[in-house]
């Protein structure tokens, strides 16, 4: 079974981004880029399934500019065995990467797609749920436990008022939730090797895909700030300043 | 132009989120119709129908609709699409499942989480992790959007709409719900709730969490809410996340106790009205956005706090 894991190449998630002075974006120069987590998490348990017999192949793939190279070389050294870069201009929205994606899986006949349930620098949440729609598939949302047996995954998905368990028949998409499992570091040796593993690129026009966007950034902006208040010297003040000036109690 | 709103409920309840989804359907202006799929669930299509201006509710019944399993729901919606200009869910996880994939099926895009309407193509909504707002406009003949709730006030229920039964299409068999374990409690709703009482990796351990802030939750009739780091280890189940990747809350009254303020926690409890937070560490961030700070020792402090709350009722 081959596994296919989409990577996103986002903002680091430890750093606070700021909005451009003019509103045209955001201001990533020098910034430092990462893996996006979810997607870490979900090369993790591909690769775990390799390791356990289970998975044959994992291919790591990312649609962006040559940069998202990177991004692929993290996932290789996390034990994906070979990457392929759908290479479009810029950053592409949700469908068209969910078209690109549709189009690399019927190329590798992977029956297994493993994703991060949302990228954290747009936190759109919508790129497995397409994916799958456009492959017919089954899908499986915000997984914190996955297992494989018999042709079908069973997969306990983090939903709002607690758990769930479904069943999905192969082939299925997977997006992962924070709990999956925690991703291993990259060691130096897997990183040297990562460099050696065969990467890939192809365009949009060789995938018979149009990336043209369908929504238009108008303005970007940064929220309200909230203001510090005061500090209370004990839970009498706090209750008197709850009850006389917030009236929240 | 017409607006379809998709109920979130659990066949006997019509869910607060869906009166939020409906009061933004409303902003867009149009007729607003509210779908309603599941199974043996008239009282939820009674409720629907009973928000203010709602025209009409679709009733879809079969058990394949019990699950509310994201394959199916998209089926059903689908065909739907045609006679709507806008089709919308909270971002529940059942929204937020299922509104991709309708959007895919219709070769539109989705718009997730808006938080703001600018007009009926014109959009704001919230990215990296809510420290950047925007606006964004779309060209498709049919917007497919999740509704970020707390951001828009619920719609009230003096409403008489007519009811329809529709086809409820047949089971797509792609996935089975094998089980679900949802978290007893008699607390509000994390995600409606008036007031949220939240607890961080400072209260050390579940025992201590539930120990601690159970009785306070009690005293404020507050859910329960909990940081990431808190979640992950182990103190409270994964549904009291709150945060980027959690729920998301605007609750009158937010308590963070231990609770450092990472901004992950920050994107999903700023918009509250009132925060108040109790931590030892006079430097941890999350008073850069607490209303009221108490520097204290959370083990004496939190049962000061509810026992005062108890002595003044």
């Amino acid at each position: 079974m081959k596994i296919l894991v989409p990577v996103k190449r986002v903002v680091d998630p430890g750093i606070k981004v700021r909005v451009r002075s003019d509103g045209s974006g955001v201001d990533l120069d020098n910034v430092k880029m990462s893996i996006n987590p979810f997607d870490e998490i979900a090369v993790e348990e591909a690769v775990r399934l390799k390791e356990a017999g289970v998975a044959s192949e994992v291919v790591a793939v990312s649609c962006g500019d040559r940069l998202c190279q990177e991004t692929l070389r993290a996932a290789l050294a996390l034990g994906a065995d070979r990457a392929v870069l759908a290479e479009v201009d810029g950053d592409p929205q949700p469908l068209a990467v969910a078209k690109l994606l549709k189009a690399v899986v019927d190329k590798e006949s992977a029956s297994l797609v493993i994703c991060g349930k949302q990228a954290i620098d747009d936190d759109a949440g919508q790129v497995g749920q397409m994916l799958a729609a456009l492959l017919g598939w089954p899908q499986a949302t915000f997984a914190s436990k996955v297992a494989i047996a018999d042709g079908s995954a069973r997969v306990t998905r983090e939903v709002d008022g607690g758990v769930e368990t479904v069943e999905i028949r192969l082939p299925a998409l997977i997006t992962t939730d924070l709990r999956l499992n925690e991703p291993r570091y990259a060691t130096l040796p897997n990183i040297m090797k990562a460099k050696k593993k065969p990467l890939e690129v192809v365009t949009s026009d060789d995938l018979g895909v149009d990336v043209s966007p369908r929504l238009t950034v108008l303005k970007v902006a940064e929220p309200a700030q909230r203001k510090a208040g005061i500090r209370v010297a004990d839970v009498a003040q706090l209750l008197d300043r709850l009850k006389n000036e917030a009236k929240v109690i | 132009m017409a607006i379809l709103v998709i109920a979130e409920h659990d066949h006997a309840t019509l869910k607060a989120s869906t009166l939020n989804t409906v009061a933004a359907a409303l902003e867009l202006g149009g007729d607003v119709h509210v779908l309603v799929a599941g199974h043996d669930c008239t009282a939820v299509a009674a409720a629907s129908a009973r928000l203010s201006g709602v025209k009409k509710v679709l009733l879809a019944q079969a058990p394949h609709h019990e699950a509310q399993l994201a394959e199916n729901l998209a089926a059903l919606v689908v065909p739907l699409a045609p006679g709507y200009t806008h089709i919308l869910a909270p971002a529940t996880s059942v929204g937020k499942s299922t509104l991709p994939r309708i959007a895919a099926l219709l070769d539109v895009a989705q718009i997730s989480e808006i938080v703001g309407i600018e007009s009926s193509d014109t959009f704001v909504r919230p990215t990296y992790a809510g420290n950047v707002l925007v606006t964004i406009r779309s060209i498709d003949p049919v917007k497919v959007i999740t509704v970020r709730t707390t951001a828009f006030d619920a719609a009230d229920t003096s409403g008489a709409a007519e009811i329809h039964e529709i086809p409820a299409g047949s089971d797509a068999g792609l996935s089975k719900l094998i089980k679900r374990e949802l978290s007893k409690s008699e607390r509000p709703e994390l995600g409606a709730a008036k007031v949220v009482v939240s607890g961080g990796r400072g209260l050390g351990s579940s025992e201590n969490y539930h120990r601690l802030l159970d009785p306070l939750a009690d005293q404020l009739g507050a859910a329960l809410g909990a940081s990431r780091a808190a979640v992950d280890a182990g103190y409270a189940p994964n549904d009291y996340q709150v945060g980027q990747t959690g729920k998301i809350v605007a609750p009158q009254l937010y308590v963070a106790v231990g609770v450092s303020g990472a901004i992950q926690h920050l994107a999903g409890m700023k918009d509250s009205k009132i925060i108040v937070a109790i931590n030892k560490d006079p430097e941890a961030p999350i008073f850069q956005v607490a209303d009221y700070g108490l520097v204290a020792d959370l083990f004496d402090a939190v049962p000061a706090l509810t026992e005062a709350l108890r002595s003044n009722t």
